[in-house]
């Protein structure tokens, strides 16, 4: 450590716009940028949600805001005439691109399944996974490993590259005849493998493009996080001394690493299908429709935890930090971690239990999927602890982290009913499972990840959210979530099969009150993101100042002056402790930087670091 | 509000014979969730208001304790096993083609599904399938109750899903390929058969209809149809 004074200035040179803030190589910069993208995507992807859900509350019914076609209404041709113009799209350069796929402001059948397939899609692809990953594990690793910068800077420029270019090329696919792919998230084959068969001709093929490139740019991000968690620890940063969100996007890494090679081929050989006449998926060509579900499945089951594992890491920093207490089970939670991220990979089979699969092996997957418990419920009752004989404070992001905390236990619970392959029979592609997937993934990840930003946010730009505000957020979305998903257990149990356009077509008007409440209670949702896109903008620019280390927290990233320079750190810090090391009986302070060394301050600490701040 | 709480209330009425079984699986999985989601909230709320912030008082430095993380370890581990042990037997008399029930009394039907009808295709008096005397009748199936009926599910194009909520009843359709399910029904009546996977713009208004008749009825409809 006596060779920083030489390194510690070189930073400090100027930079023009451009290298600042658009091809920007500083993994800060990076990472907010991941998250203005993320934000933006978040609202488009909810946005067409909204939509759907209007359709599913008040079946054929034209939107309020999109213009009455009343003609049509009075004749009851409404829905007809929708179809009738989606099929004739592009031959009328008249119309605008409202008329084709809303026509009247009715949501046709086709238009629909295109609506809620790229909600998912892109909630999944170009939310979470961009939020979660890419804006907090830029972010946050090089900072709390105590390090200058990524392992390979430019590749983490490309990494953010690519998935601009991800989201480009999905956009488009809603403005080509025909529209976009409307074959589900999950773009079962041949459905997804046949244009014919659902009419979407480039809507689909855009969207396999649109997939691989954003699985490129995984790729570099975790070839990018995982050099650099190994190779660039700060002096004395053990693995066990890594916070545990640290741990948990260091296992996600490895994850996407893994998976997305084998999605990336399926993707390919469904393009090949498509565009070259190739029949991988399709029966009477030799090929095999389940084919494609093992190899989507064996991806997406890894994914399924790598978006869930790094809310996890998250909301373990904050509930230590604001129950100023050491995490409770610091190893068992990194193997807790590291056994679901094994179990990952042997459970894809429950996602097929009534495909056709050989109902023999449902046995094997029943048991591995109902194992992912375990872990689980070490986690929760780590956490748990945690809060025993704690000092609770309740802060903005310890709400949005006791939320993801309840949240993630009936999305683990409902999980336990399709995990239990006699059940799952009865709920399967019903309801049920999109209350479950919506309980773990928005529950339980976004809540974490609200919870974050708030969290990080005075780190990330010097100053502080709006607390007020932060409040306010949390209590509407917090209730109109379970107002939304909630119901959603009840009408699988029902019946009320998922993916369906119109209600109405079968036996579940006794259920049709349910839907209408749903419906409500997302536009309530939506509306209250509104509320966190002010607060972040507005306190980008407006918020109250922020001091070094606001919550009196041990990791290193609040070691770092705020503003972070270029480099981060003045000097590379040394590490003496773990990174939960709060009221330790006999200490001065509730909380032990991890750079102080026992009996005496760090060497290399700047003395005001916040110890004396209040 | 209390009623959104009781899933298995919501249950559709049952009328098959494994559909009991399944039932006793949903309330068993039920009760068991339901307990550990209130032992676990009660608790976080406990928490949340004992351990609150208060002027003065320090947090307890607790780091973990090995007894406890073995503990609920080795009982969440003995609950899933044992579950999953409950539900073997289920799951192979319902899906397991060499357990399932045959006499020469069951009725076999074809259901081939397409974008967007089930054809039910009827053996006729020789029990054959593939034979002359096959009748198909476009989303009606008509069955005897308290007979095991066998279906070979085949698909012309994508893949659909066979769901009969009452019958407990859910099965994939693949192009290509012939899969084998049954079902006994325990109650008269009409039931719709709505196709549970995504099949394209049609997929929710895909519907077919079981009518299961009483023998009386059922020996009727034969006569009926190959008169």
């Amino acid at each position: 450590m006596n060779d920083h004074a030489n390194e510690s200035h070189d930073h400090h040179h100027e930079e023009s716009f451009v290298s600042k803030y658009i091809f920007s190589l500083d993994h800060k910069m990076i990472g907010k940028q991941f998250l203005i993208y993320g934000l933006i995507m978040f609202m488009v992807g909810g946005g067409l949600a909204l939509l759907f859900r209007w359709q599913l509350a008040w079946p054929d019914k034209p939107l309020p805001m999109i213009g009455v076609s009343q003609e049509y209404l009075d004749e009851g041709e409404a829905v007809s005439e929708a179809d009738r113009r989606w099929e004739r799209w592009g031959e009328d350069d008249e119309e605008n691109w409202f008329e084709r796929t809303m026509y009247g402001g009715i949501i046709g059948p086709e238009f629909y399944n295109a609506l809620f397939t790229m909600h998912a899609t892109i909630m999944v692809f170009f939310v979470v996974v961009p939020l979660l990953v890419g804006a907090f594990g830029n972010f946050l690793i090089p900072l709390m490993i105590g390090t200058r910068d990524m392992a390979f800077p430019v590749l983490n420029m490309l990494s953010f590259w690519t998935s601009v270019l991800g989201a480009v090329i999905l956009m488009a696919g809603f403005f080509v005849p025909g529209g976009h792919a409307a074959a589900g998230w999950t773009g079962y084959a041949p459905l997804s493998s046949v244009p014919d068969f659902t009419g979407v001709i480039w809507g689909q093929n855009l969207w396999c493009m649109a997939l691989i490139v954003m699985g490129v740019s995984s790729l570099m991000g975790s070839i990018n996080y995982i050099t650099t968690v190994i190779n660039m620890r700060a002096p004395g940063m053990t693995y066990f001394r890594l916070p545990l969100v640290i741990w948990s996007l260091f296992i996600v890494a490895i994850l996407l690493l893994l998976a997305f090679p084998v999605v990336a081929s399926a993707l390919a050989l469904l393009l090949f299908d498509r565009m070259a006449g190739t029949s991988f998926f399709l029966a009477e060509g030799g090929g095999e429709p389940l084919l494609w579900q093992h190899l989507f499945w064996f991806f997406g089951h890894p994914e399924v935890y790598i978006l869930i594992l790094p809310g996890m890491g998250l909301a373990s920093e904050m509930i230590s930090v604001f129950s100023r207490k050491p995490i409770f089970g610091y190893k068992s939670m990194v193997f807790a971690m590291i056994s679901i991220a094994f179990l990952s990979w042997v459970v894809w089979g429950h996602h097929m239990f009534q495909s056709g699969m050989n109902p023999q092996l449902s046995m094997a997957f029943m048991t591995t999927t109902m194992l992912i418990a375990v872990p689980s419920a070490i986690k929760t009752f780590n956490w748990l602890g945690t809060l025993f004989r704690g000092s609770i404070q309740f802060t903005v992001p310890m709400l949005h982290t006791l939320a993801f905390v309840s949240m993630f236990v009936i999305g683990g619970l409902s999980g336990i009913f399709m995990a239990n392959s006699p059940v799952d029979i009865h709920i399967h592609d019903t309801y049920y499972i999109v209350a479950h997937i919506h309980y773990v993934v928005f529950g339980g990840s976004v809540f974490a990840l609200f919870g974050a930003v708030f969290y990080w946010f005075p780190k990330m730009f010097g100053r502080h959210m709006n607390a007020a505000l932060g409040k306010i957020h949390f209590w509407i979305s917090f209730i109109a979530f379970n107002g939304v998903f909630f119901p959603m257990h009840i009408i699988g149990v029902a019946g009320h099969r998922r993916r369906i356009h119109n209600p109405l077509d079968t036996d579940l008007a006794h259920l049709q009150g349910i839907n209408e409440f749903i419906t409500m209670c997302a536009f309530i949702l939506g509306a209250a993101q509104i509320i966190l896109l002010v607060n972040v903008f507005w306190s980008m620019f407006k918020g109250r100042v922020a001091e070094q280390n606001p919550w009196h927290a041990n990791t290193l990233e609040w070691h770092a002056p705020t503003p972070v320079p270029h480099g981060n750190f003045d000097q590379i810090p040394r590490v003496y402790h773990g990174p939960y090391e709060y009221s330790v009986p006999g200490a001065e302070t509730d909380w032990i930087p991890q750079t102080q060394s026992d009996g005496e301050p760090s060497r290399d600490e700047p003395i005001a670091a916040g110890a004396t701040a209040d | 509000m209390l009623k959104w709480l009781d899933f298995p209330a919501w249950l559709p009425e049952n009328a098959s014979t494994f559909g009991e079984g399944v039932d006793k699986l949903f309330v068993l999985i039920y009760w068991i969730t339901a307990v550990v989601f209130i032992a676990v909230m009660a608790v976080l709320i406990g928490f949340m208001i004992k351990y609150r912030f208060k002027e003065g008082r320090k947090a307890d430095y607790i780091e973990g304790s090995t007894t406890l993380e073995i503990t609920w370890t080795a009982a969440t581990t003995v609950i899933v096993f044992g579950l999953a042990m409950l539900s073997l037997p289920q799951w192979n008399k319902i899906k397991v083609p060499s357990q399932f029930p045959s006499s020469p009394d069951d009725v076999l039907v074809r259901v081939h599904a397409k974008q967007f009808n089930w054809d039910m295709t009827y053996p006729g008096p020789d029990g054959k399938l593939g034979t002359t005397d096959d009748l198909t009748l476009e989303n009606h199936l008509h069955v005897p109750v308290n007979k095991v009926v066998h279906v070979e599910l085949t698909s012309e194009d994508v893949i659909h899903s066979f769901f009969v909520p009452q019958m407990r009843l859910k099965q994939d359709a693949l192009p290509g390929r012939t899969i084998n399910v049954w079902f006994e029904a325990t109650k008269t009546g009409k039931y719709e058969i709505p196709c549970a996977e995504l099949c394209g713009f049609g997929h929710s208004a895909m519907l077919g209809y079981l009518n299961v008749h009483t023998d009386d009825d059922y020996a009727k409809w034969v006569e009926e149809a190959w008169q």
